[in-house]
């Protein structure tokens, strides 16, 4: 019964330790048939990408709550540079304002972020096309 | 993809790539050109020793991982880790959380971390895992860790992988007696009573000799039993002490080969299992519009009709 | 049941009900009516009491708000300590009459604004504090003897408390003139909040340690407020959040004891931290359950003898996690709903939040409005013009009634893991708390519960709110403010200072008086902590989903 499932890392950057939306969405996941690698929390950007490249993940997400994002996500796309890593996806969400959610991701930075008020549903969703289309371009 | 490329993907694991690692593990796990891949990596390999360790969650299992890896890392050792835990088996999926236990170890390049969800498969491992641990002996991780969930039955299965097996229990749960059982006795090469500083713990190291001395033949090797506790960080290195000694053992004695010999003729049916599987499937599949009247459908008659026909030379006999 | 509730009940049965389900916030069911037969087992004497009169479940003073409104505390602090001091004196300004510090994460987890851990985090989710310098500057023109304070910090409370102190002292005001709270409640972290930094036996300890230098010299001080606010936003139910803040007040009077103290000596301090949730009657039962719960534990198991020690005293903030990022001027509306709970409640203080918490921290405007809205509530609404005006209710009383009897039952379960430490290490908390916040979201996918902007009412448009943004600047202000102080500070009396909190670490006397040494010799909170990291080692998690 070996399936190809859909692999990612729900990741809690930095010093902040609120993990409720993380664990959902967490769970919400693996209810969606996805292998999830929590991190835990007061991860490093190199622990995640570390993490990242050694699970073969197909995403990271990352949960910042901390107001530190426009620092954490280009420091992650920049680890996932150096490492050719980069056809690992980086998504996110938290407490992030429209205006640095445009900015992060007309840069490049990061896929897509989602702030309080996304359910689940359209977070799975999102995550499988993404991730399938890539698949598909890979193959 | 193309034999090229993944030759050139199988040339950078041998480097040590651990991108290339991380993609060849997910390939074999997918079951996408594993014969290939482990063709070449299991002519590169020596087969090096594996350590299992296995218990109910909750034990510590991981704890103890990590505090193995700091051991043979301070001995200049490279260890690759396979952390192994059961998917949901609703949606297949899993959350895979042992490596949080790891965090010490988390940006160390010679030590190599992968989390496996066991897929549907019960037993607590799964068809490749065996095969993962020889990836990471191929990008040159000596020591190779296997951790898995054991509760009940499921810890046979990691007798089939490992060279030792290490079964850890907490103590006060009852552990003690679900283990016995269970018949975790066979299973385990080295006990471990882990979360030593809460109370019950000498009581249950106690219980556990006590069911050895009635299980115990004399010949070859008595499990020791462990006391660790990772909030105290005591009995860590008996512990280290005591695998070797087991590493030691198996080699002296030929029971690696024996074992060794057992572990090949599983995985050998397993792939004749997988084969037999498939070759039913169709069978069955093909089979479906000659079955009219099922309920009253004898399950002899109807196997024996359908081997006959697939193998033809075999005739089914009881 | 009486046969004129059965009557009426055949009568409803008949008719048409909307769309259910009917649940509270925390997905209790609610019956459609509630009656005399409901509450007629009550017993005024015995379960309610006059307010000020045991067991206090309407309220802790005899004359509540009549005698003096609420503490109008909110939370703030942003940038470095010169920026939250202008906040801070804008807000006393406008008639705020309590301090309540917010720090950031830096500052919480115990690491300097140089350390590479704060890069990105300085003066985000709070004001950045490295030492004394910034606790002086905190509250440049305020004078601490005018002003109550509370500072919202855990692991390093020792440290920040000790600058506090200092800080009035170098205003010329002695300890046993200070009043105010430090949050100090390290099991709720273990819990739902996760900014730990110790392992719980020597942070319980530190907290101890505490509780004897207030008894002894800040006497007016709260020295911990014992919370369930944290608990809540992790994704309890109500239920939940009182039985688990509960669990773990008695906790803490057990580590009193066992430290050598007599429960009056410091039992009349500890104070208490809820949540205000949207379900406006499930909040109100809560707090009078959590009153009368408190005060016969303290009387009858713990063997208080002062009436102080039986007084259970809260804080209140209303929910954060209750707020929307889509239609944002609608959390004003959540607040001042929550807000009206906690006051029926019998709060002694509150904080409110602003409307665009939900993605960034308050503007000036939206932190106004939030006062604004206690301001309202105190002088306009009425509900302040007599005392806990909701007891009798069927309804509140039998809802009061069933959140006592499961806070009991969770005391059970909890006493069978050996008590909060022995439940925190199975998770048994953590598991409660993330299956209730996963059965809370389902809810809302599967639209069993409706929030308003979110999954019914929703706007397309897309509006721009003016936030407020923290300057990078920030950081590196901090940075060099820190380097600076720490090439003119005497820093051989810093190592001597630091060496001796060490050996009193590895010892058993009281670390305070150490720790204040530390302070005043400008040592900073990152080397305060480091050295005790060395001492007590630092706590790592187990995650359960």
């Amino acid at each position: 019964m070996n399936k190809t499932r859909i692999r990612v890392l729900v990741g809690k950057p930095g010093l902040d330790g609120h993990d409720r939306g993380a664990k959902v969405i967490a769970r919400a996941l693996r209810d969606a048939g996805m292998e999830v690698i929590y991190s835990g929390l007061h991860q490093t950007p190199e622990q995640l990408v570390e993490a990242a490249i050694q699970e073969d993940v197909d995403l990271i997400g990352i949960s910042v709550l901390s107001g530190a994002h426009m620092t954490i996500f280009p420091r992650i796309k920049e680890l996932l540079k150096e490492q050719n890593a980069e056809d690992i996806l980086l998504m996110g969400g938290g407490t992030i304002p429209e205006e640095d959610i445009e900015t992060l991701i007309e840069s490049g930075h990061v896929e897509a972020l989602f702030t309080p008020g996304a359910t689940t549903t359209e977070i799975v969703s999102w995550i499988k096309e993404r991730v399938t289309a890539v698949k598909a371009e890979v193959k | 993809m193309n034999k090229e490329t993944l030759d050139q993907w199988i040339e950078r694991l041998f480097k040590g790539d651990r991108r290339a690692t991380a993609k060849l593990i997910s390939w074999v796990e997918d079951d996408i050109e594993r014969a290939y891949i482990m063709h070449s990596v299991l002519k590169q390999t020596e087969h090096r020793m594996v350590v299992g360790i296995t218990g109910p969650p909750g034990a510590g299992k991981s704890s103890l991982v990590e505090m193995l890896t700091t051991l043979y890392r301070d001995k200049d050792e490279r260890v690759g880790i396979v952390a192994v835990d059961p998917s949901s088996p609703y949606s297949g999926g899993a959350i895979l959380g042992d490596r949080i236990r790891m965090q010490t170890h988390g940006t160390d390049r010679d030590v190599f971390i992968r989390s496996m969800g066991t897929r549907g498969h019960l037993g607590g491992v799964t068809r490749s895992t065996s095969y993962i641990l020889r990836i990471l002996e191929g990008a040159g991780y000596g020591r190779l860790l296997l951790e898995t969930v054991g509760v009940g039955q499921s810890e046979l299965e990691i007798m089939q992988i490992a060279d030792t097996v290490v079964v850890v229990l907490n103590p006060g749960t009852g552990d003690g007696i679900q283990a016995i059982k269970a018949g975790i006795m066979e299973v385990a090469d080295v006990f471990v009573v882990n979360k030593a500083d809460l109370p019950g713990a000498e009581r249950m190291k106690g219980d556990i000799e006590m069911m050895l001395n009635l299980s115990c033949n004399g010949s070859g090797w008595r499990p020791p039993v462990v006391l660790t506790s990772v909030t105290n960080e005591t009995g860590l290195e008996t512990l280290f002490e005591r695998i070797e000694a087991h590493r030691a053992y198996m080699l002296e004695s030929g029971q690696k080969d024996v074992r060794r010999k057992e572990h090949l003729r599983q995985q050998v049916w397993r792939h004749w299992e997988d084969r037999l599987q498939a070759t039913f499937d169709d069978v069955w599949q093909a089979a479906q519009g000659e079955f009219r009247d099922l309920q009253k459908a004898d399950p002899y008659e109807v196997a024996g009709a359908l081997w006959a026909e697939r193998f033809k030379e075999d005739k089914w006999d009881e | 049941m009486s046969n004129n509730f059965l009557s009426w009940k055949a009568k409803y049965d008949a008719q048409r009900e909307r769309k259910g389900p009917f649940f509270t916030v925390s997905s209790v069911p609610i019956d459609p009516l509630y009656a005399p037969g409901h509450t007629a087992d009550i017993d005024y004497t015995r379960d309610l009491g006059n307010p000020g009169e045991y067991p206090y479940t309407r309220g802790v003073r005899s004359n509540m708000y009549r005698g003096r409104l609420w503490t109008m505390r909110m939370f703030a602090g942003f940038a470095t300590a010169t920026e939250s001091n202008e906040r801070y004196k804008f807000l006393l300004s406008q008639g705020q009459t309590g301090l309540s510090v917010a720090f950031d994460m830096p500052t919480i987890m115990g690491y300097d604004s140089d350390h590479p851990r704060a890069f990105g985090e300085v003066g985000r989710v709070g004001v950045a504090i490295d030492s004394l310098q910034d606790m002086e500057t905190l509250f440049k023109d305020i004078s601490l003897d005018q002003v109550s304070t509370s500072m919202t910090i855990n692991a390093p409370a020792a440290i920040l408390w000790a600058m506090y102190i200092v800080a009035a002292e170098k205003q010329g005001i002695p300890a046993h003139k200070l009043t105010g709270t430090i949050q100090n409640d390290i099991l709720k972290e273990y819990i739902a909040q996760k900014s730990w930094i110790f392992p719980p036996d020597p942070s319980m300890r530190l907290i101890t340690d505490i509780f004897k230098y207030a008894k002894d010299n800040v006497p007016k001080w709260n020295s911990i407020s014992i919370s369930g606010y944290h608990i809540r936003e992790a994704g309890s139910t109500a239920l939940q959040e009182l039985a688990f803040t509960l669990a773990d007040g008695f906790a803490y009077v057990e580590a009193g004891i066992k430290a050598g103290l007599d429960v009056d000596d410091f039992a009349p301090r500890l104070s208490f931290f809820f949540n205000s949730h949207t379900d406006f009657f499930e909040e109100i039962a809560k707090y009078r359950a959590a009153r009368r719960i408190w005060a016969r534990h303290m009387k009858e198991k713990y063997g208080a003898k002062k009436e102080e020690s039986l007084l259970l005293r809260f804080h209140t903030q209303t929910a954060g996690c209750s707020l929307t990022g889509p239609q944002m001027e609608n959390n004003i509306v959540r607040t001042a709903y929550q807000a009206m709970a906690a006051v029926l409640g019998g709060t002694q203080s509150l904080h409110t939040n602003s409307m665009d918490e939900v993605l960034a921290l308050p503007s000036e405007k939206s932190v106004q409005i939030a006062l604004r809205t206690q301001q309202v509530l105190a002088y306009e609404t009425g509900v302040t013009n007599t005392i806990d005006p909701l007891a009798g209710s069927y309804f509140v009383e039998t809802l009061t009634n069933q959140m006592e009897e499961g806070a009991e039952e969770y005391f059970r379960k909890i006493d069978e893991f050996g008590g909060v430490l022995g439940a925190i290490r199975e998770n048994f908390f953590q598991q409660e708390i993330a299956d209730a916040a996963y059965r809370y979201q389902k809810e809302i996918e599967s639209k069993d519960r409706i929030i308003v902007g979110i999954n019914e009412f929703v706007s397309e448009k897309k509006e721009k709110m003016d936030l407020l943004k923290i300057d990078p600047e920030v950081e590196r202000s901090q940075v060099s403010k820190l380097t600076a102080l720490k090439q003119s500070r005497d820093n051989i009396l810093v190592q001597t200072t630091l060496a001796d909190l060490k050996a009193a670490a590895q010892g058993t006397d009281n670390l305070i008086p150490k720790i204040m040494d530390a302070v005043r010799a400008y040592a900073t909170e990152g080397e305060m902590i480091a050295v005790l990291k060395e001492v007590f080692g630092e706590y790592r998690e187990q995650a359960v989903f």
